[in-house]
This record gives C-alpha cells, structure tokens and sequence, in this order.
C-alpha cells in the first residue's frame, strides 16, 4: 500500500477521521458529503467548501475510474484520511489500483488515458488550483496516494492580526 | 434529474444540482440520443440549478462539443454563477463557449465576488 511520510509535524493534530468505501461512482457524492461535514466546525466560506469538495471529487473519481478501471466493483476501495491541524485540513486519498507510470504526463492539464470516457484531463489541475499543497505518490500495479492540504477560514487569521 | 427539451434547432439540457462523474455519465448518453435523433444544431448548457460542478462537466462540455462543432453547431452555458464560471474559464471553454450569467443571478453573485 502506498503511503505518504510525512517529512516533519508541521502541528498538532486537533481532529481526524478516517473513512473507506467501494469504488463505485455513486460514492463521489458521498466523500463530498463527508468531507463537507468534516470541516464544517472551521466555519468554511461557500468558496472553501466548494474547492475542497471539488478537489476530493477529482480525487475520488480518479481513484475509481483510473485506479480501479471504472470496474465498480465492491471490493475496490477508496480510503480517505482526513486530519484537521487547527485551521489546516490535510486529506489523504488511498487506492489499491493499477497505479500512475508517469505522474509528471497525468498531471498535465487536458491530458487524459482515457479520452473515450468523455473525461476533460482537468482533474489534477482542479486539484492544484483549489487547494494550498498537492503530493502524488504512485506506484504501478501497487496503488496512489494523494494528499492536498488547504487551510480552512480565513476569519481566523483576520482575527490574530488584531 | 436533468431535463432535456428541443427548442426549434436548439437543445436545451437543463443541468442537475450536482455534476459529478456518476451523473455525466447519463446526462451524455441522453445528449447524445437527442443530438442524433433530434438533429439539433447547437446545445445550450444550463446551469441555473447547479451548485457544485468538477471536471467532469468540463468533460460533458466539451465531448458535445466535438459532436456538433463539425456541422457548425454553438454551444452555449447560461445562467452560470461565479463558481461554475471560474470552473469554466480554467479550463479555457470561453474559447469555444458561449458563457452567459442571467441578469438577476449575475448580478447578485457579482456583487459578492
């Protein structure tokens, strides 16, 4: 399983959770839901929430048509790890799929391996542009691992400036 | 659910709450059935219902587009808000779409941006 080290603690851990589901398409509504609640208690602009739902559903979607092959089948599952550091969301995003061969190529915007599928290549570059950190990890035949980081609510910096 | 309806040459999709990659799916088998039954021209996207959108409206986007674009056909995105439009214009459809906000919707979205 591919795992991401986490080079030095950049905080203290306020909050975690840690969710596993089927691979199956109908679950992105769900992780969206979830992460959505997840951060909630940060008080998140509409505008915060709705990058970070859309970059999970990048994600998510990725793992499930990309990493599992679109199979949807119920023994393929997409694990999400998600830590708050105070105002710091990190999420994690695990499959066990064919794995990326070259990571560089598929982060390209507008590149896609599977242009029958109508998909539009623009899945990693949502991912970079709607949250603050983007790291890949991937190995063919063992899996992926994303992880983004995005801090959440800018009410309280504007607080500590004062 | 998304509603399609064949306005003269036209075919309006009226867009769901959320376009994600489960929904795209269907919406663009369905487009694509009317595209060729219907003989429509042009598509008009609309996005008055729609609060959440990824990359995979992008891609239901621009495979109509493909579609129709050889026979001339326009597609065009109405009734977007700021964040539909922002997700648009990343992705550089001004290029080949006609991206409209209505007036009333615009405007309240503008003034928060």
């Amino acid at each position: 399983m591919i795992e991401i080290v986490e080079k030095k603690d950049t905080g203290r851990i306020t909050n975690e959770m840690r969710i596993e589901f089927a691979a199956v398409s109908d679950n992105e509504s769900f992780a969206r839901m979830a992460i959505a609640a997840f951060v909630t208690p940060l008080n998140p602009t509409l505008e915060e929430l709705s990058d970070v739902k859309t970059a999970i559903s990048e994600a998510v979607t990725n793992s499930i048509i990309h990493g599992y092959e679109n199979r949807g089948s119920l023994e393929d599952k997409v694990c999400m790890n998600c830590r708050l550091k105070g105002d710091v969301l990190e999420v994690e995003i695990t499959d066990q799929g064919v794995g990326i061969e070259d990571i560089k190529m598929a982060m390209e915007p507008l590149y896609t391996s599977r242009p029958e599928l109508d998909r539009s290549g623009m899945g990693f570059a949502f991912m970079e542009a709607f949250m603050d950190n983007l790291e890949v990890k991937s190995e063919p035949d063992i899996g992926t691992c994303i992880k983004m980081c995005k801090k959440i609510g800018i009410s309280s910096w504007i607080d500590s400036e004062e | 659910m998304e509603e399609f309806k064949v306005i003269d040459n036209y075919l309006m999709i009226r867009l769901p709450d959320e376009i994600d990659h489960h929904k795209s799916v269907d919406i663009s088998a369905k487009a694509d059935r009317y595209i060729l039954s219907k003989k429509v021209g042009n598509i008009v996207f609309d996005f008055e219902r729609t609060t959440f959108m990824d990359s995979s409206g992008i891609g239901i986007i621009l495979g109509r587009y493909k579609k129709i674009s050889c026979f001339g056909g326009k597609v065009y995105a109405i009734n977007t808000d700021n964040r539909i439009r922002r997700i648009l214009l990343m992705s550089g459809l001004q290029n080949i779409v006609e991206i409209m906000a209505t007036e009333n919707r615009g405007g309240q979205d503008d003034r928060n941006s």
